[in-house]
Protein backbone atom coordinates (compact mmCIF):
# COMPACT_ATOMS: atom_id res chain seq x y z
CA UNK A 1 0.00 0.00 0.00
CA UNK A 2 1.17 3.40 -0.44
CA UNK A 3 2.30 4.79 2.90
CA UNK A 4 0.36 8.02 3.76
CA UNK A 5 -2.64 6.54 2.85
CA UNK A 6 -5.43 5.93 5.11
CA UNK A 7 -6.95 2.70 5.40
CA UNK A 8 -10.46 2.82 4.15
CA UNK A 9 -12.91 0.32 5.15
CA UNK A 10 -14.03 -2.11 2.64
CA UNK A 11 -17.41 -4.25 2.16
CA UNK A 12 -18.01 -6.59 0.28
CA UNK A 13 -21.44 -4.88 -1.50
CA UNK A 14 -20.02 -2.93 -4.13
CA UNK A 15 -21.38 -0.13 -5.36
CA UNK A 16 -19.49 0.67 -8.61
CA UNK A 17 -20.39 4.34 -8.58
CA UNK A 18 -18.12 6.57 -9.98
CA UNK A 19 -16.53 3.84 -11.69
CA UNK A 20 -17.86 4.09 -14.91
CA UNK A 21 -16.34 3.82 -18.61
CA UNK A 22 -14.10 6.73 -19.26
CA UNK A 23 -15.53 8.29 -22.29
CA UNK A 24 -14.42 7.58 -25.81
CA UNK A 25 -14.67 10.97 -27.18
CA UNK A 26 -14.08 10.36 -30.74
CA UNK A 27 -16.55 7.69 -30.58
CA UNK A 28 -19.19 10.65 -28.61
CA UNK A 29 -18.35 12.76 -31.67
CA UNK A 30 -19.21 9.80 -34.00
CA UNK A 31 -22.43 9.09 -33.04
CA UNK A 32 -23.82 11.65 -32.28
CA UNK A 33 -22.55 13.64 -35.86
CA UNK A 34 -24.16 10.65 -37.73
CA UNK A 35 -27.34 10.58 -35.66
CA UNK A 36 -27.96 14.32 -36.41
CA UNK A 37 -26.98 13.51 -40.04
CA UNK A 38 -29.27 10.28 -40.24
CA UNK A 39 -31.96 12.46 -38.70
CA UNK A 40 -31.57 15.45 -41.43
CA UNK A 41 -32.09 13.28 -43.98
CA UNK A 42 -35.43 11.32 -42.49
CA UNK A 43 -36.66 15.11 -41.96
CA UNK A 44 -36.29 15.94 -45.90
CA UNK A 45 -36.93 13.00 -47.87
CA UNK A 46 -39.84 12.69 -45.11
CA UNK A 47 -41.25 16.10 -46.10
CA UNK A 48 -40.39 14.88 -50.31
CA UNK A 49 -43.25 12.18 -49.71
CA UNK A 50 -45.83 14.22 -47.67
CA UNK A 51 -45.14 16.84 -50.51
CA UNK A 52 -46.13 13.99 -53.25
CA UNK A 53 -48.99 12.83 -51.43
CA UNK A 54 -50.24 16.28 -50.94
CA UNK A 55 -50.30 16.67 -47.59
CA UNK A 56 -47.65 19.03 -47.82
CA UNK A 57 -47.80 22.31 -50.17
CA UNK A 58 -44.31 22.02 -52.96
CA UNK A 59 -41.64 24.39 -51.93
CA UNK A 60 -41.01 27.05 -54.69
CA UNK A 61 -37.34 25.42 -54.27
CA UNK A 62 -36.33 22.75 -53.15
CA UNK A 63 -33.59 22.53 -51.00
CA UNK A 64 -33.55 18.76 -50.20
CA UNK A 65 -30.93 17.94 -51.92
CA UNK A 66 -28.66 20.31 -50.49
CA UNK A 67 -30.13 19.24 -46.86
CA UNK A 68 -29.06 15.76 -48.27
CA UNK A 69 -25.59 16.96 -48.81
CA UNK A 70 -25.19 18.36 -45.30
CA UNK A 71 -26.29 14.84 -43.80
CA UNK A 72 -23.53 13.18 -45.72
CA UNK A 73 -21.06 15.57 -44.72
CA UNK A 74 -22.32 15.02 -40.91
CA UNK A 75 -21.87 11.05 -41.78
CA UNK A 76 -18.38 11.62 -43.45
CA UNK A 77 -17.32 14.16 -40.20
CA UNK A 78 -18.48 11.44 -37.88
CA UNK A 79 -16.66 8.58 -39.90
CA UNK A 80 -13.49 10.62 -39.72
CA UNK A 81 -13.90 11.12 -36.10
CA UNK A 82 -13.90 7.26 -35.50
CA UNK A 83 -10.36 6.61 -37.25
CA UNK A 84 -9.10 8.46 -34.25
CA UNK A 85 -10.72 5.92 -31.76
CA UNK A 86 -8.35 3.12 -33.49
CA UNK A 87 -5.01 2.10 -32.82
CA UNK A 88 -4.38 1.26 -36.57
CA UNK A 89 -6.64 3.10 -38.76
CA UNK A 90 -5.25 2.00 -41.70
CA UNK A 91 -6.83 -1.50 -41.21
CA UNK A 92 -10.28 -0.21 -40.43
CA UNK A 93 -11.22 -1.86 -43.82
CA UNK A 94 -10.64 -5.17 -41.94
CA UNK A 95 -13.43 -4.58 -40.00
CA UNK A 96 -16.18 -5.25 -42.59
CA UNK A 97 -15.51 -8.81 -42.04
CA UNK A 98 -17.28 -9.92 -39.66
CA UNK A 99 -20.54 -8.42 -40.06
CA UNK A 100 -22.49 -12.20 -39.29
CA UNK A 101 -21.45 -11.44 -35.51
CA UNK A 102 -20.19 -8.39 -34.32
CA UNK A 103 -22.48 -5.05 -34.71
CA UNK A 104 -19.26 -3.38 -34.83
CA UNK A 105 -18.92 -4.86 -37.91
CA UNK A 106 -22.31 -4.49 -39.18
CA UNK A 107 -22.26 -0.45 -38.41
CA UNK A 108 -18.62 -0.15 -40.47
CA UNK A 109 -20.81 -1.72 -43.56
CA UNK A 110 -23.83 0.36 -42.91
CA UNK A 111 -22.15 3.77 -42.53
CA UNK A 112 -20.66 4.17 -45.89
CA UNK A 113 -23.62 2.48 -47.61
CA UNK A 114 -25.59 4.80 -46.36
CA UNK A 115 -23.37 7.73 -47.28
CA UNK A 116 -23.19 6.24 -50.94
CA UNK A 117 -27.08 6.57 -50.66
CA UNK A 118 -27.19 9.81 -49.50
CA UNK A 119 -24.41 11.37 -51.90
CA UNK A 120 -26.92 9.60 -54.94
CA UNK A 121 -29.55 11.44 -53.53
CA UNK A 122 -28.00 14.61 -53.43
CA UNK A 123 -26.49 14.26 -56.68
CA UNK A 124 -30.05 13.25 -58.50
CA UNK A 125 -31.13 16.53 -56.61
CA UNK A 126 -28.64 18.94 -56.76
CA UNK A 127 -27.95 18.00 -61.11
CA UNK A 128 -31.29 18.39 -63.16
CA UNK A 129 -30.81 14.54 -64.31
CA UNK A 130 -33.36 12.76 -62.25
CA UNK A 131 -35.26 10.41 -64.24
CA UNK A 132 -38.41 9.08 -64.27
CA UNK A 133 -38.71 5.31 -62.96
CA UNK A 134 -42.72 4.73 -62.71
CA UNK A 135 -45.91 6.24 -61.61
CA UNK A 136 -47.19 5.06 -58.46
CA UNK A 137 -50.41 4.64 -58.44
CA UNK A 138 -52.24 7.09 -60.55
CA UNK A 139 -50.17 10.47 -59.41
CA UNK A 140 -47.80 10.27 -57.57
CA UNK A 141 -44.30 10.20 -60.19
CA UNK A 142 -41.46 7.68 -58.31
CA UNK A 143 -38.11 9.16 -59.52
CA UNK A 144 -34.59 7.55 -59.18
CA UNK A 145 -33.81 10.60 -56.37
CA UNK A 146 -36.91 9.00 -54.95
CA UNK A 147 -35.82 5.40 -55.28
CA UNK A 148 -32.54 5.69 -53.97
CA UNK A 149 -33.65 7.99 -51.39
CA UNK A 150 -35.88 5.64 -50.31
CA UNK A 151 -32.62 2.97 -50.06
CA UNK A 152 -31.00 5.76 -47.66
CA UNK A 153 -33.99 5.87 -45.16
CA UNK A 154 -33.75 2.10 -45.09
CA UNK A 155 -29.60 2.01 -44.87
CA UNK A 156 -30.10 4.56 -41.77
CA UNK A 157 -32.47 3.12 -39.97
CA UNK A 158 -29.98 -0.12 -40.12
CA UNK A 159 -27.07 2.40 -38.98
CA UNK A 160 -29.21 3.44 -36.10
CA UNK A 161 -29.58 0.32 -35.56
CA UNK A 162 -25.97 -0.71 -35.87
CA UNK A 163 -24.60 2.03 -33.68
CA UNK A 164 -26.90 1.68 -30.51
CA UNK A 165 -26.76 -2.44 -30.77
CA UNK A 166 -22.83 -1.79 -30.37
CA UNK A 167 -23.60 -0.71 -27.15
CA UNK A 168 -26.70 -2.69 -26.01
CA UNK A 169 -25.50 -6.29 -26.75
CA UNK A 170 -22.93 -6.07 -24.60
CA UNK A 171 -24.85 -7.87 -21.58
CA UNK A 172 -22.53 -7.62 -18.79
CA UNK A 173 -22.60 -3.49 -19.42
CA UNK A 174 -25.87 -3.58 -17.83
CA UNK A 175 -26.93 0.22 -17.99
CA UNK A 176 -26.31 -0.51 -21.57
CA UNK A 177 -27.95 -3.83 -22.06
CA UNK A 178 -31.64 -2.32 -22.86
CA UNK A 179 -33.65 -1.59 -25.76
CA UNK A 180 -33.93 1.70 -24.38
CA UNK A 181 -30.68 2.30 -25.75
CA UNK A 182 -31.39 1.61 -29.02
CA UNK A 183 -34.84 4.00 -28.99
CA UNK A 184 -32.44 6.51 -27.20
CA UNK A 185 -29.63 6.38 -30.13
CA UNK A 186 -32.83 6.74 -32.69
CA UNK A 187 -34.72 9.39 -30.71
CA UNK A 188 -31.72 11.55 -29.72
CA UNK A 189 -30.03 11.66 -33.25
CA UNK A 190 -33.97 12.22 -35.22
CA UNK A 191 -34.40 14.73 -32.93
CA UNK A 192 -31.15 16.73 -33.58
CA UNK A 193 -31.47 16.46 -37.40
CA UNK A 194 -34.62 17.63 -36.87
CA UNK A 195 -34.09 20.77 -35.27
CA UNK A 196 -31.16 21.15 -37.66
CA UNK A 197 -33.68 20.89 -40.75
CA UNK A 198 -36.35 23.72 -39.06
CA UNK A 199 -32.61 26.01 -39.03
CA UNK A 200 -32.60 24.83 -42.38
CA UNK A 201 -36.31 25.67 -43.54
CA UNK A 202 -36.24 28.97 -41.83
CA UNK A 203 -33.27 30.30 -43.97
CA UNK A 204 -34.81 28.49 -47.29
CA UNK A 205 -38.45 29.43 -46.87
CA UNK A 206 -39.07 26.35 -48.52
CA UNK A 207 -42.43 26.28 -46.51
CA UNK A 208 -41.81 22.53 -44.81
CA UNK A 209 -41.33 24.40 -41.36
CA UNK A 210 -44.05 23.70 -39.44
CA UNK A 211 -44.09 19.86 -40.37
CA UNK A 212 -40.06 20.05 -38.90
CA UNK A 213 -40.51 22.29 -36.15
CA UNK A 214 -43.78 20.06 -34.92
CA UNK A 215 -41.40 16.79 -35.46
CA UNK A 216 -38.56 18.45 -33.98
CA UNK A 217 -40.41 19.07 -30.18
CA UNK A 218 -42.25 15.85 -30.25
CA UNK A 219 -38.72 13.93 -30.99
CA UNK A 220 -37.14 16.03 -28.47
CA UNK A 221 -39.99 14.93 -26.00
CA UNK A 222 -40.19 12.02 -26.66
CA UNK A 223 -36.00 11.33 -26.29
CA UNK A 224 -36.27 13.31 -23.04
CA UNK A 225 -38.90 10.51 -21.82
CA UNK A 226 -36.79 7.64 -22.96
CA UNK A 227 -33.40 8.75 -21.56
CA UNK A 228 -34.90 9.65 -18.45
CA UNK A 229 -36.32 6.25 -18.49
CA UNK A 230 -32.72 4.71 -18.84
CA UNK A 231 -32.03 7.01 -16.37
CA UNK A 232 -34.02 5.94 -13.94
CA UNK A 233 -33.30 2.34 -14.79
CA UNK A 234 -29.73 2.49 -14.35
CA UNK A 235 -30.08 4.14 -10.88
CA UNK A 236 -31.59 1.13 -9.80
CA UNK A 237 -29.35 -1.51 -11.15
CA UNK A 238 -27.33 -3.95 -9.27
CA UNK A 239 -24.27 -6.41 -10.72
CA UNK A 240 -25.04 -9.63 -10.40
CA UNK A 241 -21.37 -10.18 -10.10
CA UNK A 242 -19.80 -9.47 -6.62
CA UNK A 243 -15.84 -9.96 -5.57
CA UNK A 244 -17.23 -13.13 -3.94
CA UNK A 245 -18.10 -14.72 -7.16
CA UNK A 246 -15.30 -12.57 -9.18
CA UNK A 247 -12.42 -14.65 -7.19
CA UNK A 248 -14.68 -17.73 -6.15
CA UNK A 249 -14.15 -16.37 -2.16
CA UNK A 250 -17.56 -16.79 -0.41
CA UNK A 251 -16.53 -14.62 2.74
CA UNK A 252 -18.79 -11.53 3.30
CA UNK A 253 -15.56 -9.77 4.26
CA UNK A 254 -12.70 -9.53 1.46
CA UNK A 255 -10.35 -6.68 1.39
CA UNK A 256 -8.50 -6.28 -1.99
CA UNK A 257 -4.68 -5.61 -0.68
CA UNK A 258 -3.03 -4.98 -4.03
CA UNK A 259 -3.99 -5.71 -7.71
CA UNK A 260 -0.81 -6.52 -9.22
CA UNK A 261 -0.10 -3.10 -10.90
CA UNK A 262 1.72 -0.48 -9.38
CA UNK A 263 1.60 1.88 -11.74
CA UNK A 264 -1.86 1.36 -12.90
CA UNK A 265 -2.73 -0.80 -15.80
CA UNK A 266 -5.01 -0.80 -18.94
CA UNK A 267 -7.59 -2.01 -16.73
CA UNK A 268 -7.62 0.97 -14.60
CA UNK A 269 -7.49 3.75 -16.98
CA UNK A 270 -9.79 2.18 -19.50
CA UNK A 271 -12.71 0.86 -17.87
CA UNK A 272 -11.64 3.76 -14.24
CA UNK A 273 -13.08 7.24 -14.87
CA UNK A 274 -11.69 10.13 -12.88
CA UNK A 275 -14.08 12.81 -12.71
CA UNK A 276 -15.44 13.53 -9.29
CA UNK A 277 -19.13 13.11 -8.15
CA UNK A 278 -19.83 16.86 -8.49
CA UNK A 279 -19.13 16.61 -12.40
CA UNK A 280 -20.70 13.20 -13.36
CA UNK A 281 -23.85 15.32 -11.56
CA UNK A 282 -23.69 18.63 -13.38
CA UNK A 283 -23.08 17.10 -16.41
CA UNK A 284 -26.23 14.86 -15.98
CA UNK A 285 -28.34 18.16 -15.54
CA UNK A 286 -26.85 19.78 -18.11
CA UNK A 287 -27.44 17.32 -20.81
CA UNK A 288 -31.16 17.38 -19.70
CA UNK A 289 -31.36 20.81 -19.93
CA UNK A 290 -29.46 21.98 -22.97
CA UNK A 291 -30.29 18.50 -25.16
CA UNK A 292 -34.06 18.45 -24.29
CA UNK A 293 -35.40 21.19 -22.38
CA UNK A 294 -33.61 24.25 -24.25
CA UNK A 295 -33.92 23.45 -27.29
CA UNK A 296 -37.82 22.51 -27.14
CA UNK A 297 -38.37 26.13 -25.14
CA UNK A 298 -36.42 27.62 -28.43
CA UNK A 299 -38.29 25.61 -31.05
CA UNK A 300 -41.54 27.19 -29.66
CA UNK A 301 -40.62 30.66 -29.97
CA UNK A 302 -39.35 30.56 -33.19
CA UNK A 303 -41.11 30.75 -36.89
CA UNK A 304 -40.11 30.62 -40.64
CA UNK A 305 -38.60 33.20 -40.34
CA UNK A 306 -36.11 33.25 -37.27
CA UNK A 307 -33.22 30.91 -38.28
CA UNK A 308 -31.09 32.41 -36.04
CA UNK A 309 -32.61 30.58 -33.49
CA UNK A 310 -33.73 27.28 -35.28
CA UNK A 311 -30.00 27.47 -35.49
CA UNK A 312 -29.10 28.21 -31.94
CA UNK A 313 -31.37 25.62 -31.15
CA UNK A 314 -29.84 22.51 -33.00
CA UNK A 315 -26.28 24.13 -31.67
CA UNK A 316 -27.24 23.96 -27.73
CA UNK A 317 -29.39 20.64 -28.55
CA UNK A 318 -25.93 19.13 -30.43
CA UNK A 319 -23.85 20.38 -27.11
CA UNK A 320 -26.29 18.67 -24.86
CA UNK A 321 -26.41 15.57 -26.38
CA UNK A 322 -22.45 15.67 -26.80
CA UNK A 323 -22.82 15.20 -22.78
CA UNK A 324 -25.67 13.02 -22.98
CA UNK A 325 -23.25 10.56 -24.87
CA UNK A 326 -19.89 11.19 -22.60
CA UNK A 327 -22.44 10.71 -20.14
CA UNK A 328 -23.74 7.43 -21.47
CA UNK A 329 -20.15 5.96 -21.14
CA UNK A 330 -19.26 7.42 -17.07
CA UNK A 331 -23.18 6.03 -16.47
CA UNK A 332 -21.43 2.31 -17.89
CA UNK A 333 -20.11 0.01 -15.11
CA UNK A 334 -17.74 -2.95 -16.26
CA UNK A 335 -17.91 -5.66 -14.00
CA UNK A 336 -13.81 -5.72 -14.12
CA UNK A 337 -13.68 -3.10 -11.92
CA UNK A 338 -14.61 -5.54 -9.21
CA UNK A 339 -10.73 -6.79 -9.47
CA UNK A 340 -9.41 -3.23 -9.33
CA UNK A 341 -10.94 -1.53 -5.84
CA UNK A 342 -7.52 -0.38 -4.75
CA UNK A 343 -4.16 0.28 -6.19
CA UNK A 344 -1.24 -1.39 -4.37
CA UNK B 1 -13.01 -31.19 -28.37
CA UNK B 2 -9.51 -30.64 -26.73
CA UNK B 3 -9.84 -27.88 -24.47
CA UNK B 4 -6.52 -26.66 -23.26
CA UNK B 5 -6.21 -24.68 -19.65
CA UNK B 6 -5.09 -23.83 -16.64
CA UNK B 7 -5.93 -25.16 -12.93
CA UNK B 8 -4.92 -22.35 -10.44
CA UNK B 9 -4.71 -23.37 -6.69
CA UNK B 10 -5.41 -21.25 -4.30
CA UNK B 11 -4.64 -22.99 -1.39
CA UNK B 12 -0.69 -23.13 -2.61
CA UNK B 13 -0.31 -20.57 -4.94
CA UNK B 14 2.13 -18.03 -2.45
CA UNK B 15 1.99 -15.01 -4.58
CA UNK B 16 5.71 -14.82 -5.32
CA UNK B 17 4.35 -13.69 -8.73
CA UNK B 18 7.10 -16.22 -10.53
CA UNK B 19 4.61 -16.68 -12.98
CA UNK B 20 4.10 -12.79 -13.59
CA UNK B 21 7.50 -12.50 -13.90
CA UNK B 22 8.28 -15.33 -16.31
CA UNK B 23 5.02 -14.53 -18.46
CA UNK B 24 6.16 -10.93 -18.94
CA UNK B 25 10.01 -12.61 -20.01
CA UNK B 26 9.10 -15.57 -22.03
CA UNK B 27 6.55 -13.40 -24.27
CA UNK B 28 7.95 -9.71 -24.44
CA UNK B 29 10.69 -12.07 -26.12
CA UNK B 30 8.68 -13.98 -28.22
CA UNK B 31 8.28 -12.86 -32.23
CA UNK B 32 5.26 -10.91 -31.43
CA UNK B 33 7.48 -7.86 -30.39
CA UNK B 34 7.70 -6.57 -26.97
CA UNK B 35 5.19 -5.87 -24.30
CA UNK B 36 5.31 -2.21 -23.10
CA UNK B 37 6.89 -2.16 -20.02
CA UNK B 38 7.07 1.99 -18.60
CA UNK B 39 9.24 3.36 -15.91
CA UNK B 40 10.02 -0.69 -14.90
CA UNK B 41 12.28 0.22 -11.85
CA UNK B 42 10.54 3.85 -10.97
CA UNK B 43 7.96 5.11 -8.96
CA UNK B 44 4.83 4.30 -11.26
CA UNK B 45 6.20 0.93 -13.52
CA UNK B 46 3.21 0.03 -15.56
CA UNK B 47 3.12 -1.60 -18.84
CA UNK B 48 1.06 -4.53 -20.86
CA UNK B 49 0.88 -7.98 -18.87
CA UNK B 50 -0.84 -11.36 -19.59
CA UNK B 51 -0.96 -12.51 -15.90
CA UNK B 52 -1.12 -10.99 -13.04
CA UNK B 53 -1.57 -11.82 -8.98
CA UNK B 54 -3.74 -9.68 -7.02
CA UNK B 55 -3.80 -10.11 -3.04
CA UNK B 56 -6.89 -10.41 -1.05
CA UNK B 57 -7.49 -9.90 2.85
CA UNK B 58 -10.19 -12.38 3.85
CA UNK B 59 -12.01 -12.36 6.77
CA UNK B 60 -11.87 -9.98 10.04
CA UNK B 61 -8.99 -9.74 12.30
CA UNK B 62 -7.33 -11.56 13.33
CA UNK B 63 -9.37 -14.11 12.01
CA UNK B 64 -7.66 -13.08 8.45
CA UNK B 65 -6.43 -14.99 5.68
CA UNK B 66 -4.83 -13.64 2.65
CA UNK B 67 -5.60 -15.34 -0.77
CA UNK B 68 -3.00 -14.32 -3.18
CA UNK B 69 -5.26 -14.44 -6.97
CA UNK B 70 -3.44 -15.31 -10.40
CA UNK B 71 -5.67 -13.55 -13.08
CA UNK B 72 -4.97 -14.23 -16.43
CA UNK B 73 -7.12 -14.75 -19.65
CA UNK B 74 -9.65 -17.56 -18.73
CA UNK B 75 -9.83 -19.07 -22.52
CA UNK B 76 -14.17 -19.63 -22.11
CA UNK B 77 -15.64 -21.99 -23.85
CA UNK B 78 -18.04 -19.20 -25.07
CA UNK B 79 -15.76 -16.32 -25.19
CA UNK B 80 -17.67 -13.07 -25.36
CA UNK B 81 -14.65 -11.06 -26.77
CA UNK B 82 -14.55 -12.79 -29.97
CA UNK B 83 -17.93 -12.53 -31.71
CA UNK B 84 -17.88 -8.58 -31.26
CA UNK B 85 -14.41 -8.24 -33.07
CA UNK B 86 -15.11 -6.60 -36.67
CA UNK B 87 -11.80 -7.66 -37.94
CA UNK B 88 -11.87 -11.11 -36.51
CA UNK B 89 -8.10 -10.93 -35.17
CA UNK B 90 -9.90 -11.89 -32.34
CA UNK B 91 -10.48 -16.23 -32.33
CA UNK B 92 -10.77 -18.98 -30.52
CA UNK B 93 -8.99 -22.07 -31.73
CA UNK B 94 -11.45 -24.76 -32.68
CA UNK B 95 -8.01 -27.39 -32.35
CA UNK B 96 -7.71 -26.34 -28.84
CA UNK B 97 -9.98 -23.74 -27.27
CA UNK B 98 -6.98 -21.31 -26.84
CA UNK B 99 -8.27 -17.78 -27.48
CA UNK B 100 -5.82 -15.67 -29.45
CA UNK B 101 -5.43 -12.22 -30.88
CA UNK B 102 -3.85 -12.05 -34.63
CA UNK B 103 -1.41 -8.91 -33.50
CA UNK B 104 -1.96 -8.36 -37.42
CA UNK B 105 -5.21 -8.24 -38.18
CA UNK B 106 -5.98 -6.25 -34.93
CA UNK B 107 -7.41 -2.33 -35.38
CA UNK B 108 -6.99 -1.38 -32.06
CA UNK B 109 -10.77 -0.44 -31.33
CA UNK B 110 -10.98 -1.65 -27.93
CA UNK B 111 -14.44 -3.24 -28.11
CA UNK B 112 -13.25 -6.93 -27.22
CA UNK B 113 -12.12 -5.51 -24.04
CA UNK B 114 -15.54 -3.75 -23.66
CA UNK B 115 -17.01 -7.30 -24.11
CA UNK B 116 -14.77 -9.15 -21.16
CA UNK B 117 -16.25 -8.80 -18.24
CA UNK B 118 -12.71 -10.60 -16.63
CA UNK B 119 -10.70 -7.59 -17.87
CA UNK B 120 -8.08 -10.07 -19.23
CA UNK B 121 -7.24 -8.20 -22.13
CA UNK B 122 -5.09 -5.19 -22.48
CA UNK B 123 -4.32 -2.72 -25.29
CA UNK B 124 -0.48 -2.62 -26.04
CA UNK B 125 0.20 1.11 -25.92
CA UNK B 126 3.29 0.72 -28.35
CA UNK B 127 2.01 -1.50 -31.06
CA UNK B 128 -1.63 -0.46 -30.60
CA UNK B 129 -3.34 -3.84 -30.34
CA UNK B 130 -4.80 -6.05 -28.15
CA UNK B 131 -2.86 -8.60 -26.30
CA UNK B 132 -3.86 -11.28 -23.85
CA UNK B 133 -2.44 -14.66 -22.53
CA UNK B 134 -1.61 -16.95 -25.42
CA UNK B 135 -1.31 -20.09 -23.41
CA UNK B 136 2.20 -19.86 -24.55
CA UNK B 137 0.81 -21.48 -27.57
CA UNK B 138 4.28 -20.55 -29.05
CA UNK B 139 5.64 -23.28 -26.24
CA UNK B 140 3.59 -25.62 -26.31
CA UNK B 141 3.61 -27.25 -29.26
CA UNK B 142 7.11 -26.62 -29.92
CA UNK B 143 8.67 -29.75 -31.13
CA UNK B 144 12.23 -28.28 -30.02
CA UNK B 145 11.54 -28.28 -26.50
CA UNK B 146 11.86 -30.82 -24.27
CA UNK B 147 8.50 -32.53 -23.86
CA UNK B 148 8.01 -31.80 -20.51
CA UNK B 149 8.70 -28.80 -20.93
CA UNK B 150 5.93 -28.13 -23.36
CA UNK B 151 3.60 -26.41 -20.66
CA UNK B 152 3.02 -22.36 -20.53
CA UNK B 153 5.90 -20.50 -18.77
CA UNK B 154 3.70 -19.38 -15.21
CA UNK B 155 2.98 -23.46 -15.02
CA UNK B 156 7.20 -24.24 -15.46
CA UNK B 157 7.90 -21.68 -13.00
CA UNK B 158 5.62 -22.07 -9.97
CA UNK B 159 7.73 -22.77 -7.09
CA UNK B 160 4.40 -24.33 -5.25
CA UNK B 161 2.65 -26.09 -8.21
CA UNK B 162 -0.03 -23.79 -7.68
CA UNK B 163 -0.62 -24.09 -11.52
CA UNK B 164 -1.70 -27.12 -13.68
CA UNK B 165 -2.23 -27.24 -17.55
CA UNK B 166 -3.92 -29.92 -19.28
CA UNK B 167 -7.12 -30.87 -21.27
CA UNK B 168 -10.07 -29.80 -19.02
CA UNK B 169 -12.26 -32.02 -21.78
CA UNK B 170 -10.54 -34.87 -21.13
CA UNK B 171 -11.30 -36.64 -17.87
CA UNK B 172 -8.02 -37.80 -17.36
CA UNK B 173 -6.19 -35.29 -17.56
CA UNK B 174 -4.13 -33.80 -14.48
CA UNK B 175 -6.22 -30.49 -15.08
CA UNK B 176 -9.56 -32.28 -15.09
CA UNK B 177 -8.77 -34.85 -12.42
CA UNK B 178 -7.89 -31.71 -10.26
CA UNK B 179 -11.07 -29.64 -11.05
CA UNK B 180 -13.19 -32.86 -10.12
CA UNK B 181 -11.21 -33.96 -6.78
CA UNK B 182 -10.52 -30.52 -5.33
CA UNK B 183 -13.73 -28.91 -6.37
CA UNK B 184 -12.44 -26.40 -8.41
CA UNK B 185 -14.58 -23.69 -9.58
CA UNK B 186 -15.03 -21.32 -12.09
CA UNK B 187 -15.10 -17.37 -12.17
CA UNK B 188 -18.12 -15.16 -12.60
CA UNK B 189 -20.19 -17.89 -12.96
CA UNK B 190 -23.12 -15.23 -13.37
CA UNK B 191 -22.65 -14.35 -16.99
CA UNK B 192 -22.63 -17.70 -18.77
CA UNK B 193 -18.94 -17.04 -20.44
CA UNK B 194 -17.59 -21.12 -18.84
CA UNK B 195 -14.54 -20.24 -18.53
CA UNK B 196 -12.01 -22.90 -19.67
CA UNK B 197 -8.99 -21.57 -16.40
CA UNK B 198 -10.64 -23.16 -13.41
CA UNK B 199 -9.63 -22.33 -10.05
CA UNK B 200 -9.37 -24.77 -6.61
CA UNK B 201 -10.59 -23.07 -3.79
CA UNK B 202 -8.77 -22.40 -0.33
CA UNK B 203 -8.85 -25.88 1.71
CA UNK B 204 -9.08 -26.35 5.49
CA UNK B 205 -5.80 -28.42 6.34
CA UNK B 206 -6.40 -30.24 9.54
CA UNK B 207 -3.76 -32.05 11.05
CA UNK B 208 -4.16 -33.83 14.62
CA UNK B 209 -1.04 -33.14 16.65
CA UNK B 210 -0.42 -35.65 18.99
CA UNK B 211 1.59 -34.18 22.98
CA UNK B 212 3.99 -37.49 21.44
CA UNK B 213 4.67 -35.80 18.02
CA UNK B 214 5.98 -32.49 19.71
CA UNK B 215 7.83 -34.30 22.04
CA UNK B 216 9.04 -37.62 22.16
CA UNK B 217 8.47 -39.81 24.85
CA UNK B 218 12.04 -41.52 24.54
CA UNK B 219 13.67 -38.22 22.96
CA UNK B 220 17.26 -38.81 24.27
CA UNK B 221 17.79 -34.56 24.65
CA UNK B 222 15.10 -34.13 26.13
CA UNK B 223 16.01 -30.96 28.86
CA UNK B 224 15.33 -32.83 32.14
CA UNK B 225 17.40 -35.57 31.33
CA UNK B 226 20.79 -33.37 30.57
CA UNK B 227 21.75 -33.12 34.13
CA UNK B 228 22.01 -36.88 34.43
CA UNK B 229 24.02 -37.92 31.41
CA UNK B 230 27.74 -38.39 31.58
CA UNK B 231 29.84 -35.38 30.84
CA UNK B 232 31.73 -35.86 27.55
CA UNK B 233 35.06 -35.63 27.83
CA UNK B 234 36.39 -36.07 24.63
CA UNK B 235 37.05 -33.10 22.68
CA UNK B 236 34.45 -32.36 19.63
CA UNK B 237 34.32 -31.03 16.17
CA UNK B 238 32.55 -28.15 17.60
CA UNK B 239 35.73 -27.81 20.50
CA UNK B 240 38.20 -27.74 17.66
CA UNK B 241 36.95 -24.92 14.99
CA UNK B 242 35.70 -21.57 14.91
CA UNK B 243 33.06 -20.92 12.67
Amino acid sequence: MVSGRPPRARHSTIRLHGNGMKPALSVVLLTTLIGAGQGLFLAYYSAEWFVMLAILAPAQTDYSGYAAGLSFLLLAAGLLASFFHLGHPERAWRAAAMWRTSWLSREVIALPVTMLLMLGYTLFKVSDYDPLVFVLGKSIPITASTLVGFGAVLALCGLYICTAMIYACLKFLRQWHSPLTVLNFILMGGASGFTLATAISAYTRDGRFAYFVGMAIFLTLAALVSRFASLLRNKNLRSPSSLQSAIGVHHPTIRQIAQGAMGGSFNTRAFIHSYGASVVQLARRSFLVLGFIVPVVLLQFSSDISWMLCAGAFVLQYLGLLVERWYFFIEAEHPQNIYYQMIS
Amino acid sequence: MTQLALVIDLNTCVGCHACVTSCKEWNTSGEAGPMVDRNPYAAEPTGTFFNRVQSFEVGNFPHTQTVHFPKSCLHCEDPPCVPVCPTGASYKRPEDGIVLVDYDKCIGCEYCSWACPYGAREIDEQQKVMKKCTLCVDRIYDQSLPEDERKPVCVLSCPTSARIYGDIHDPESEASKAINDAGGYQLMPEWGTAPANHYLPRRKVDITVHQEDLQRVDNPLRKEDRGQRAPTTRTTLDDSTSW
